[in-house]
C-alpha cells in the first residue's frame, strides 16, 4: 500500500459572505493520522470537511496533501473520500451499484468492477445485501454502504461528517470499532467528525477542538484531558466536564467561600479547575488517603445529588460560597447543577452516601489546572504538574 | 389507536355526502348525454338516471362530418392530441435541464428568473392574445397547428421549470455532492443520479401540462379558423354557442373529453405516490 499523505492547513479560512466561519486553521497531521474534530454544534466542523474535501472554496490560506496544494482541485481529482452524516446512497440503485458507482464513473470494465465490489463487499460484511436497494437495509447496513463507497474510491484522505449519529448505541459501538479497525489496516489520513466524546476518545490519535471557527487546542485525547489549553477545552473535553472555581489566591492558597487548596500562583483572581475524579471524598470506601508528608486541605461539603451511572457514580457537593462555573454540556452525566462540585466515586460505592450527609473533601494539589479569569487560558501551576 | 365506532360512522357520514355533493354534477352530465336530444332545464326530475338510456349523442358527436366529408372528431382528436402532446414534450425537454440549473447552479439571476416566470403564469392567457397574433401573423404561423403548438409550449416551459424546480429542489445535496467525489461530472450527476429520481416530478409536471393544453380554449379559438384544424375544446364551445344549443351532444363531448386526462391520471398515479427518494438519507 502506497504511503500515505500528510493533510496540512495553512492559515485557512472561510467565509460566508460577511459571516466569518473558520477563522486561522493551522495545523498538520503526520501520514495516515486519525484525527477526530470536535466542538459545539455549528462551530464549522462540517465546513472545514467540506473544504478539505472540494465541495467548498476556502477564503484564504493553503489546504495541502503532502506538498500538493489542494486549493483550486475539483472533487474528484483531490484524491479526498466523505461519508456524510445523511449516508447520501443513491436511492435508485442496488447496493452493489451504489459500490460501483465510482468505478463507473471512471469507465472501469464489468470485470474489475465485480471484483473490487466484491472484495469490498467481503470486507464489511455486505454480500447478502448487495442485491437491495439503500431503503430495504437497516440504517447500519447504509452506513456500511456509504463507507464501502468511500473504499472503492480509493482516496488518500478520508473525512467522516458525524458518521455514526444517526445510529442507537450499541451499533454505534460496534461501527466505531470497524472503523478503527479499518483505518488501523489502510493507514490512511482521516479526519473525523463527532459530538460524541467516548468516539472522539477512542478513536483519535489526536484531537482538534474548534469553536467558533477558532481551533481551541490540538493533542493526543490524554493532553486534552489532563492539560486543556484554556477554559473552553477543559469544559468540552470529558464527561463528566471538569469543574470550574472562580476565586482568589493569596499566599499560596487558592479559595472561593470554603474551597481550598494550595496553588503555586501568585496572588489575585484565579480560575481553578479540577476533574471529578480529583475530588476525594475523605473516609468514605474508595477514598484516596491523602499521601504522608502532604499538607491536606480539608473542606466541608453536603452531598446534593447523587447519580449512579454504572462503573462510577457521581455526587454533586454543595460547598458553602464556592463560585463554580456554568455547563457546556447540559444534560450529561455529572452536569446539570451549576453551583455544585462534582466528585465522582467507585461504582458501588455511590450506594454507601446519602442525601444531605456531611463529607469532607479534598481536591487532589498536584491535578489542579489554573486559567487566567478573563481571557480562560491555562496558566502554568508549577506546584509539580501531573501524578 | 382504534377509531371509535361513532367516529367511523359520522366520518363516513360526512364523507358520502361530499362525495355526493361532487358527483351529483356529473351525474346530470351523464344523464344529459344518454338522453337523446336532451335539453338544459326540460327535466323535473332530481334524479340523475336516464328514463330512455341511448348512445345517440355519443354517436353523433364522434361520427360528425364536414360538408367535403371529413371524419371532423378524428382530426379534432388528433389536433388535440397532437398539440397537447407536444407543447408537453417540448415544455419538458427544455424546462428538464434548465430547472436543473437553477436549482443546483450558483449564477446571476438564479432567484429572479423562477420569479418572473412565476409572475408570467399570473396574467391571464387573453392578454397576451393580440402580441401572440402579431409575432404569428409575422412568422407566417397564424392559423395553424404549429402555430399553437409554439403558444403552447412557450406556456409551458415557464411551468414546467417551476414545477421542476422544485422537485430537484427536494433531492438531497449530499446526493449531488458525493457523486461529485465519485468523480462524476455535472452531465453524469444528471443523467444517472437526478433524473431517476425526479422521474415522478416528470411524470406530474408531463401530465400538468399536458391537461393544460388540452383544456384550452380561449387561444385555440382565436387562432384557428378551419373546423379540421380545430381543438376538440373549441367543437364543443361551437355545439351550444349558436341559436340551437345541443346540450346532449355537448354533455356526451365533454365526458369524451375528459376520458383521457382520466387515463392519464390512473397511469401516472403510481408515481404521484411519494417514497422513491426513501432510503437516500437517514434511517
Ligand atoms: N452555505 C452556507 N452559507 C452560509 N452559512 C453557512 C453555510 N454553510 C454553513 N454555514 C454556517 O457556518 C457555520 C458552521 O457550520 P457547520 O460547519 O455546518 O457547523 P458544524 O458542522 O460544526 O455543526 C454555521 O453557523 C452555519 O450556519
Ligand atoms: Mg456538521
Amino acid at each position: 500500500m502506497a504511503e500515505s499523505l500528510p493533510l496540512v492547513f495553512e492559515g485557512v479560512e472561510k467565509r460566508f459572505g460577511q459571516t466569518v466561519v473558520l477563522s486561522g486553521v493551522d495545523f498538520s497531521t503526520e501520514p495516515g493520522e486519525f484525527i477526530v474534530l470536535v466542538g459545539p454544534s455549528g462551530c464549522g466542523k462540517s465546513t472545514l470537511l467540506r473544504c478539505v474535501a472540494g465541495l467548498e472554496t476556502i477564503s484564504r490560506g493553503r489546504i495541502m496533501a503532502g506538498d500538493r496544494v489542494l486549493n483550486h482541485l475539483p472533487p474528484q481529482d483531490r484524491g479526498v473520500g466523505m461519508v456524510f452524516q445523511s449516508y447520501a446512497l443513491y436511492p435508485h440503485m442496488t447496493v452493489a451499484q451504489n459500490l460501483a458507482f465510482p468505478l463507473l464513473v471512471r469507465k472501469a470494465s464489468t470485470s474489475e468492477q465485480e471484483r473490487v465490489v466484491a472484495d469490498v463487499a467481503a470486507m464489511l460484511g455486505l454480500e447478502p445485501l448487495l442485491r437491495r436497494y439503500p431503503r430495504q437495509i437497516s440504517g447500519g447496513q447504509r452506513q456500511r454502504v456509504a463507507i464501502g463507497r468511500c473504499l472503492v474510491r480509493k482516496p488518500e484522505i478520508y473525512c467522516f461528517d458525524e458518521p455514526l449519529s444517526n445510529l442507537d448505541a450499541a451499533l454505534r459501538a460496534q461501527i466505531r470499532v470497524d472503523i478503527k479497525n479499518l483505518q488501523r489496516r489502510l493507514r490512511k489520513t482521516t479526519l473525523y467528525v463527532t459530538h460524541d466524546q467516548v468516539e472522539a476518545m477512542t478513536l483519535a490519535d489526536r484531537i482538534v477542538v474548534l469553536d467558533k471557527g477558532i481551533v481551541q487546542q490540538i493533542g493526543s485525547p490524554e493532553e486534552l484531558y489532563t492539560r486543556p489549553a484554556n477554559r473552553f477545552v477543559a469544559r468540552f473535553i470529558g464527561t463528566p466536564s471538569m469543574n470550574l472555581v472562580r476565586g482568589q489566591v493569596a499566599h499560596g492558597m487558592f479559595s472561593s467561600g470554603e474551597l481550598k487548596v494550595r496553588v503555586a500562583r501568585p496572588d489575585g483572581p484565579l480560575v481553578l479547575g479540577v476533574r471529578v475524579e480529583d475530588v476525594q471524598i475523605l473516609g468514605g470506601p474508595g477514598a484516596a488517603e491523602p499521601g504522608a508528608g502532604e499538607d491536606p486541605v480539608v473542606v466541608p461539603a453536603r452531598i446534593a445529588v447523587i447519580e449512579p451511572v454504572g462503573e462510577s457514580g457521581y455526587l454533586h457537593l454543595d460547598v458553602a460560597g464556592a463560585a463554580l462555573e456554568g455547563d457546556v454540556q447540559p444534560g450529561a452525566p455529572g452536569s446539570g447543577s451549576r453551583h455544585l462540585l462534582v466528585a465522582s466515586v467507585p461504582g458501588r460505592a455511590v450506594f454507601s452516601y446519602s442525601l444531605g450527609q456531611d463529607v469532607s473533601i479534598r481536591l487532589n494539589p498536584r491535578r489542579c489546572r489554573a486559567f487566567h479569569p478573563e481571557s480562560g487560558a491555562a496558566l502554568s501551576v508549577d506546584s509539580g504538574g501531573d501524578a | 389507536m382504534k377509531p371509535r365506532t361513532w367516529e367511523v360512522i359520522v366520518t363516513h357520514a360526512i364523507l358520502l355526502l361530499a362525495s355526493a355533493a361532487t358527483l351529483y354534477p356529473v351525474l346530470w352530465v351523464l344523464k344529459l348525454a344518454l338522453t337523446e336530444g336532451g335539453q338544459l332545464g326540460s327535466d323535473a326530475s332530481l334524479i340523475p338516471i336516464p328514463s330512455h338510456p341511448s348512445m345517440a349523442n355519443f354517436v353523433a358527436f364522434v361520427t360528425v362530418r364536414d360538408f367535403n366529408g371529413n371524419p371532423l372528431f378524428l382530426y379534432q382528436l388528433g389536433n388535440s392530441l397532437l398539440v397537447s402532446a407536444t407543447a408537453a414534450f417540448i415544455g419538458l425537454v427544455f424546462a428538464l435541464t434548465s430547472s436543473y440549473a437553477y436549482s443546483r447552479f450558483v449564477f446571476t439571476g438564479r432567484k429572479a428568473g423562477p420569479r418572473l416566470m412565476l409572475i408570467s403564469q399570473m396574467f391571464p392567457a387573453v392578454v397576451t392574445a393580440v402580441p401572440l397574433l402579431i409575432i404569428l401573423d409575422a412568422l407566417g404561423l397564424f392559423g395553424t397547428t404549429a402555430g399553437l403548438v409554439l403558444i403552447y409550449a412557450t406556456g409551458a416551459v415557464p411551468f414546467c421549470i417551476w414545477m421542476l424546480k422544485g422537485f430537484f429542489d427536494t433531492l438531497p445535496r449530499e446526493l449531488d455532492e458525493s457523486a461529485r467525489l465519485d468523480g462524476a461530472g455535472h452531465w453524469m450527476i444528471f443523467t444517472r443520479i437526478m433524473l431517476p429520481l425526479v422521474r415522478p416530478g416528470l411524470a406530474v409536471t408531463a401530465l400538468f401540462s399536458f391537461m393544460t393544453a388540452w383544456n384550452e380554449f380561449i387561444m385555440a379559438s382565436i387562432f384557428i379558423d378551419d373546423a379540421t384544424r380545430y381543438t376538440l375544446p373549441v367543437t364543443l364551445q361551437q355545439l351550444v354557442g349558436g341559436f340551437d344549443p345541443d346540450w346532449g351532444m355537448f354533455a356526451a363531448g365533454s365526458l369524451l373529453l375528459s376520458l383521457p386526462v382520466v387515463l392519464v391520471f390512473y397511469l401516472v398515479q403510481r408515481h404521484l405516490v411519494a417514497g422513491l427518494t426513501s432510503g437516500a438519507v437517514k434511517g
